[in-house]
């Protein structure tokens, strides 16, 4: 039998490379898929240039985080990119209207088919990239700052006396605490403002909902912005914890819709489940398992191999696997939302 | 009576007036409309030659000959059938896995350090499935799904190490040099073949899985398989080398190294550059001309060689699909992509016909896959990127005129010259502006980076364009109501 600390080190262990990350990137997700499932509810179609939006988003974060860095004003301990949000949810929101209103707003008056605006979308992806590239080019970029730890290893280790340690870094903390925040204000906003019913009536059935005198336009309007302000928050937490590169959001398109689609299309609450869970499978299938099962089994047990069902080359495939199970088994996805003709 | 007259001057009026947007009859486009097209499309080609160099121009001309014909497989799944594929990618890199696999020389070495065990692996799938096939057809229920877990894990668990351990030993082989199981050393124009076979087996697996999905959903499936072939392809190191690359592909064609050496060649040269020849009245000047002809036209000759190759290929794909578009087949495919309930009300089976040719364009897009590694004469999976491999292709599709084969033709030439020819322009663009900035400003330094990105500006705005105001394409579709 292992002994308590053995069974401490394997939690800690696990603690520090499976639950942190995957907690902070399932935030990330929640946040993304959050968006998508706002449009693909209300504007009924699967938006390809989301992840193309919360690139654009965190650029203007990176813009304006400059811009404060120069003018010498910063956040503290924690990344002066925070200041910088809401600036830049402002600068996306009115891209994105003025996307709407020069693209997807024509097909909708013309209630083209949802495949139409799926191309459109193709079309704005293409542009808006480019115009990410135009300002930031194509290298990576890290622009976090403040303190990068909360809890470093080696204090940990310390002060606990375990083998393993526990970092926790700023930016991940950060994650998880504003998307908290951010998921409280969508929820509260829908459930109790007048607009937030209008947009869950809209989004339910939009013909009772022009019946019932509620305006499309503002509800298309009001869709965009909260779309906006998802995008550039998810954008820049996973820039902060990442780095920020303009094709790796576009990468972040397939977990996204996979947690979208797992939730339930047009249930944010699904969203959110559904970002957790991606997360999580992504992370727990892509871990090597080796020193967690070392701990826990016998000297003379010990595993050879690394104990990893897959390489995190292939992280793809699981929200991949998820998506195919989930729309072949259960198409309404777990919350029992839409499904799209 | 004069009431009714000017009533019916007023319905006459209205009528014409109140068109329906959509009629069933609509007006014949000009039968000049596809000449007039391609031969602009030819006078652009050609000023490129002029303008900026022949070289250029045949590259171009090669590498359209491919998007075209994978814009045409496209154009099957889409144009014919409204599927909507979002893997364009992952079928091209297939195909061009397959040009490595058919054409480069086996690694014997690597054959005999790891052969084996990559035979039992292959093995042990093969009886996976076979176990499973049998499990789902002898058993019901909970009790089945129960089993071909079971034999899934437990495969798993036996495939595991052996596999792994093939993989180590291949890979372990000059991994500077080799360090992959390499192929089968047949002439690389066999690929082109087994590249389409390729794509469809996998094609078939995927529109298996994948088919039932309504439109958005299968986007983005495919999307996501796509991105799976190609990290594939990345990472298996001992199949075709993965991000290290495998360069030196045999060719089709003759090597420039040769064609100098050829006197029938030299020959040929000094024809076609008679005139020039004879204006130079110096003897060794006009030896040191004629071998300066040879050495360019050696190269010009390779790529008009490429391009007669795709042209045939392109050629014999493009009769295929408008036989198959005018065919009973094809009107099927219309009825059903026009309405499916009607269709399948009508007995046509919906799924099984919408298998169908999602293979075959998914194997018509292999074939393109394959002709672009032969063309490259080397692979390169880390070069896939889906705005590059599938979304250009789609702008081909919708730009061209989807449902209709030569418009896709089309598309692919004027989308791909466009892409290309946008750098330049982008560089140019930038040149005009910055001409009177400080060249150490990081303004300055800045903008000479964005020239690149500027080809995907483009092509947004030119997708765009057309969805809005021309979704019918260059090229429409025929509609054949009488």
């Amino acid at each position: 039998m292992p002994d308590a600390t053995d069974i401490l080190n394997a939690l800690v262990l696990m603690t520090n490379f499976v639950f942190v990350p995957a907690l902070a990137y399932g935030s990330q997700l929640a946040l993304g898929a959050l968006g998508v499932t706002l449009v693909f509810g209300i504007l009924r179609f699967a938006n390809f240039a989301h992840g193309d939006l919360m690139a654009f988003g965190t650029t203007m974060v990176i813009l304006i985080t400059w811009g404060l860095q120069a003018q010498g004003i910063t956040a503290g301990p924690v990344p002066t990119a925070l200041i910088a949000l809401v600036p830049a949810i402002l600068v996306t929101a009115v891209a994105a209207i003025l996307i709407d209103r020069s693209v997807f707003g024509f097909y909708r008056k013309r209630r083209a088919a949802p495949v139409v605006l799926v191309i459109a979308s193709v079309g704005v992806m293409f542009m808006l990239s480019a115009i990410v590239r135009f300002i930031m080019g194509t290298d990576d970029r890290r622009f976090t700052d403040g303190e990068r730890f909360i809890i470093r290893a080696r204090e940990f280790r310390e002060m606990t006396g375990l083998d393993e340690g526990l970092a926790i870094q700023t930016t991940q903390a950060l994650t998880v605490i504003v998307a908290i925040v951010t998921v409280t204000a969508l929820f509260i906003f829908l459930r109790r403002s007048r607009t937030g019913k209008a947009m869950r009536a809209y989004s339910d059935n939009e013909d009772l909902a022009l019946l019932s005198g509620i305006n499309p336009d503002r509800v298309v309007l009001i869709t965009w912005i909260i779309a906006a302000a998802l995008a550039t928050i998810a954008g820049a937490l996973y820039g902060l914890d990442k780095s920020f590169k303009p094709f790796t959001y576009f990468q972040l398109l397939l977990p996204i819709f996979a947690a979208a689609i797992l939730g339930g299309i047009g249930q944010p609450i699904g969203a959110v489940v559904g970002g957790y869970i991606v997360a999580f499978s992504e992370v727990m299938m892509t871990y090597a398992y080796k020193r967690f099962v070392t701990y826990l089994v016998p000297e003379n047990w010990a595993p050879e191999g690394l104990l990893q069902f897959l390489g995190t080359d292939y992280k793809f495939a699981v929200s991949f696997i998820i998506l195919v199970v989930v729309l072949l088994i259960r198409p309404t996805g777990i919350f029992r939302g839409a499904v799209i003709k | 009576m004069t009431d009714t007259t000017v009533d019916t001057a007023e319905q006459a009026a209205s009528a014409d007036t109140d068109k329906p947007v959509h009629a069933i009859v609509e007006r014949k486009a000009s039968p000049w409309r596809a000449p007039l097209a391609f031969a602009a499309m030819g006078l652009a080609l050609i000023a490129t030659g002029v303008f900026q160099s022949p070289a250029v121009a045949l590259t171009i001309l090669n590498m359209s000959l491919v998007s075209a014909i994978m814009a045409m497989g496209l154009n099957l799944q889409w144009g014919y059938a409204g599927l909507f594929n979002a893997g364009v990618m992952g079928f091209t890199a297939l195909g061009g896995a397959t040009a490595v696999v058919i054409s480069h020389p086996p690694v014997m070495e690597a054959l005999g350090a790891g052969g084996r065990g990559l035979a039992l692996s292959f093995l042990i799938v093969v009886a996976i499935i076979a176990t499973v096939t049998f499990i789902a057809s002898a058993t019901r229920g909970r009790f089945r799904s129960f089993l071909i877990f079971v034999t899934v894990v437990a495969g798993y668990i036996a495939l595991r190490p052996v596999f792994g351990a093939a993989v180590g030993a291949v890979e372990a082989v000059d991994p500077a040099r080799t360090g992959f199981i390499g192929g089968l050393g047949l002439p690389i124009t066999l690929s082109w073949v087994a590249g389409g076979v390729v794509a469809a087996g996998v094609a078939w697996i995927i529109g298996k899985v994948a088919l039932g999905l309504r439109t958005d959903y299968l986007a983005i499936a495919t999307l996501g398989i796509s991105e799976i072939v190609v990290s594939v392809l990345k990472n298996e190191d001992w199949l075709v080398r993965g991000v290290k690359n495998v360069t030196g592909l045999p060719r089709p064609v003759p090597y420039e190294i040769e064609l100098q050496q050829q006197p029938w060649f030299a020959d040929l040269v000094e024809r076609v550059h008679a005139g020039q020849l004879a204006a130079i009245t110096d003897a060794a000047a006009r030896e040191d001309a004629l071998r300066q002809f040879i050495v360019e036209g050696s190269g010009h000759f390779v790529k008009i060689a490429y391009a007669g190759l795709f042209t045939v290929v392109l050629l014999i794909l493009l009769a295929l699909c408008v036989r198959a578009l005018n065919s009973p087949w094809g009107r099927m495919m219309r009825a059903i992509r026009d309405n499916e309930e009607a269709a399948a009300a009508m007995g046509k089976d919906v799924t099984r016909r919408h298998l169908q040719v999602f293979i075959l364009g998914s194997a018509i897009i292999g074939i393109a896959g394959a002709m672009m590694t032969t063309l490259d004469g080397q692979f390169t999976p880390g070069t896939y990127n889906p705005l590059r491999f599938t979304f250009l292709i789609w702008v081909m599709v919708i730009v061209g005129g989807s449902g209709n084969n030569l418009g896709a033709v089309l598309g692919g030439f004027v989308i791909w010259f466009t892409w290309v020819q946008a750098e330049p322009a982008g560089a140019f663009i930038i040149e005009q502006i910055t001409r009177d900035m400080d060249p150490s400003t990081p303004l300055y330094q800045h903008l000479q980076d964005i020239a690149a990105p500027f080809r995907l500006f483009v092509m947004g705005f030119v997708l765009l364009l057309f969805l809005r105001f021309s979704p019918k394409g260059i090229l429409p579709e025929k509609v054949r109501h009488s």
